[in-house]
């Protein structure tokens, strides 16, 4: 039999019998949507990780203090059992770093601010002026903190929206006082609304100079240095001259920790990365499943239609004939059912990014290839047992069944 | 030279324990345009012996020679070939594609056969005409009436232009006048050269033969060449 003839005769048996060939190609449908949908899930949910910590800064290096990495066993942590505290003469002293070109000390607490009879808790951040640049926050009003003396607490501050909103209401705020825990700071600016962010809501934040923050939480200790390299390339310099000059000041005792935004969002991205994987082969197991459905209902068509491959058979089609037949059926439904799939995961995809604008839920190239050739495989694979079944019926008895 | 010949044949069928000879120590000769009718009771080898003769089943004993040629130890692709080029088959239950139009049906051994569509379609219209059937082109089976579809069968039967035609009671799921209709049409067929061979109950049809097998018990009971009695029936 001709190629086309094959596919005509295919085709004209599957769409003979409607029931069957819509339900196989709609099991067939589902599992390729489902590798689509559930990767373009797995996949936004990383890149909008990998997004959202990207905003947090560029090229960052990030200081802690504490010796928690696990860079082995260090005998000098066995014998000081208390780190020392990151302090804001540290983070001056980092200036000296050659690839660094710019930092921000961060100490951070929680504290009532009130203006005119309103009263909330908020979350406030000690730094400098260079903070708002390095974490890429924008002003809506107003100006930063003075580029002044790291230890000198200037009593004034920058808000969050939702405070401004909540304190202010429509009332201008720069240039109010308000009162946070037992200061009254004057507001230099408001930061942009930036809604939900990694780590802290930026528009429940007061950013103060650093001196200030820690004469109100009454510590000299820091919660982080914030160090931005100067380039990507130069990330790994900065990271190992802020380490030697932390460990110069402390007595040659590595007990900070220098995390690189690069490792982390490396790890980040493998992390899910790797539960996107997982996600594509919990959804290819439908798809297995799905093939294994075709093989049976072409088992069924083969039982079908015995009369029929009697009579071909008397009619002088050969057993590759009929196998092709039969093949080229099983490779039809999955072939549509993988189309009619990619094409609802596409839609549900579209779907989810309508009702979740900020979430990027598009399906990776490789797991749109990987499901649809799956579907195509698992169908032909699976068809082969009946077609092989159906080649070697006897014709005899096949003409019998009619 | 004769078109079948048979020798010495053995058809058995395994029954639970029992052995069943469907056909035993059969020899046979039919000649290249004979029109042959093949009667006995049920269960005593017609059906077997017309399935051998299409080779559709294989002897476990014995020869079958179609043209001089032993088509017994083919392979199953070769005898599919045959099949193809010099056997056509006209059913009882007719045997259609349910799916597919008169025309397509018809066309169906040349598709096997892989002809090219330029040709079966030029065929297929020739044997619509010749058949009566230029109007119902286009009708699947259940839009047909029995004696419609029989014809189609037949169509599909000789669109290879085979040497020899195998008739399964060809008119047994039909009245009788259809019936008579179909009759002539093979016998037509067998006037223009084509050996027909029909298997049959009815005594009147068998009668119409000019050589008569009578089977019993897997063997040849009676073989006789009359000359057909013609009788003003339908």
């Amino acid at each position: 039999m001709r190629l086309a003839d094959t596919l005509r005769f295919a085709r004209d048996a599957a769409t003979g019998y409607p029931m069957r060939t819509t339900l196989s190609v709609l099991a067939m449908s589902i599992g390729v949507a489902a590798v689509v949908i559930l990767t373009a899930l797995g996949d936004g949910a990383r890149r909008y990780v990998v997004g959202q910590f990207s905003s947090i800064g560029t090229n960052l290096v990030i200081v802690l203090p504490g010796r928690s990495g696990t860079g082995g066993f260090n005998p000098a942590n066995a014998i000081t059992t208390t780190p020392r505290d990151l302090t804001i003469d540290d983070a001056g002293a980092l200036r000296r770093a050659s690839a660094v070109s710019r930092l921000a000390p961060l100490a951070v607490g929680t504290s009532e601010v009130s203006f005119g009879g309103r009263l909330r808790e908020v979350m406030v951040a000690g730094s400098t002026s260079e903070f708002i640049p390095i974490r890429n926050f924008e002003l809506a009003q107003g100006q930063g903190l003075p580029d002044d003396d790291w230890n000198r607490g200037t009593p004034v501050a920058v808000i969050g929206a939702t405070i401004r909103d909540e304190m202010f209401g429509s009332e201008p705020a720069v240039g109010k006082l308000i009162r946070v825990g037992d200061r009254r700071l004057r507001v230099v600016g408001v930061l942009k609304s930036l809604g939900q962010g990694l780590g802290m809501n930026t528009d429940e934040l007061i950013i103060v100079p650093v001196a200030l923050a820690q004469a109100m939480f009454n510590s000299n200790t820091l919660f982080r240095i914030l160090v931005e390299a100067k380039s990507r390339e130069a990330i790994p310099e900065a990271k190992e001259q802020v380490m030697e000059i932390l460990k110069q000041r402390h007595r040659g005792e590595e007990d900070v920790t220098v995390i690189t935004q690069d490792a982390v969002l490396a790890t980040f991205d493998k992390l899910l990365g790797a539960l996107t994987l997982g996600v594509a082969g919990i959804a290819a197991i439908s798809l297995a499943v799905a093939g294994i459905l075709v093989m049976n209902v072409m088992l069924v068509a083969v039982t079908q239609r015995t009369g029929e491959i009697g009579l071909l058979k008397a009619l002088g089609a050969t057993a590759r004939t009929i196998r092709l037949a039969f093949l080229a059926e099983a490779a039809m439904l999955s072939t549509v059912g993988a189309v009619v799939g990619y094409l609802l995961g596409q839609l549900g995809a579209f779907g989810l990014r309508q009702a979740f604008p900020v979430f990027p839920a598009y399906p990776p190239d490789w797991a749109v290839i990987a499901g649809l050739s799956t579907a195509l495989i698992t169908g032909l694979l699976f068809g082969v047992m009946p077609a092989r079944r159906a080649a070697r019926l006897d014709p005899v008895q096949a003409l019998m069944k009619h | 030279m004769a078109l079948i010949e048979l020798t010495n044949i053995e058809r058995v069928f395994q029954l639970g324990d029992s052995t069943v000879h469907a056909l035993a120590a059969l020899n046979l000769s039919i000649n290249a345009g004979e029109y042959v009718a093949v009667m006995g009771p049920s269960g005593s080898g017609k059906s077997t012996l017309l399935n051998l003769l299409g080779l559709l089943d294989r002897p476990n004993s014995g020869t079958y020679r179609l043209e001089g040629r032993d088509v017994t130890t083919l392979s199953p692709d070769e005898q599919a070939r045959v099949r193809s080029e010099r056997i056509g088959f006209v059913f009882q239950s007719f045997h259609l594609v349910p799916r597919l139009t008169a025309a397509e049906n018809i066309a169906l051994p040349m598709t096997l056969a892989g002809i090219p569509a330029k040709e079966r379609n030029a065929r297929v219209a020739k044997a619509l005409a010749g058949f009566g059937l230029e109007n119902r082109a286009d009708h699947r089976p259940d839009q047909l009436s029995g004696g419609q579809r029989q014809r189609v069968a037949i169509a599909r039967a000789t669109i290879m232009q085979p040497a020899l035609i195998l008739a399964d009671e060809p008119t047994g799921n039909l009245d009788r006048h259809t019936g008579e209709e179909v009759v002539n049409l093979l016998e037509a067929l067998n006037a223009s050269g084509v050996t027909l061979v029909v298997v049959t109950h009815d005594q009147a049809m068998g009668a119409r033969a000019r050589r008569q097998l009578v089977m019993e018990d897997g063997r040849l009971k009676s073989d006789s060449h009359v000359s057909p009695p013609f009788q003003g029936e339908g």
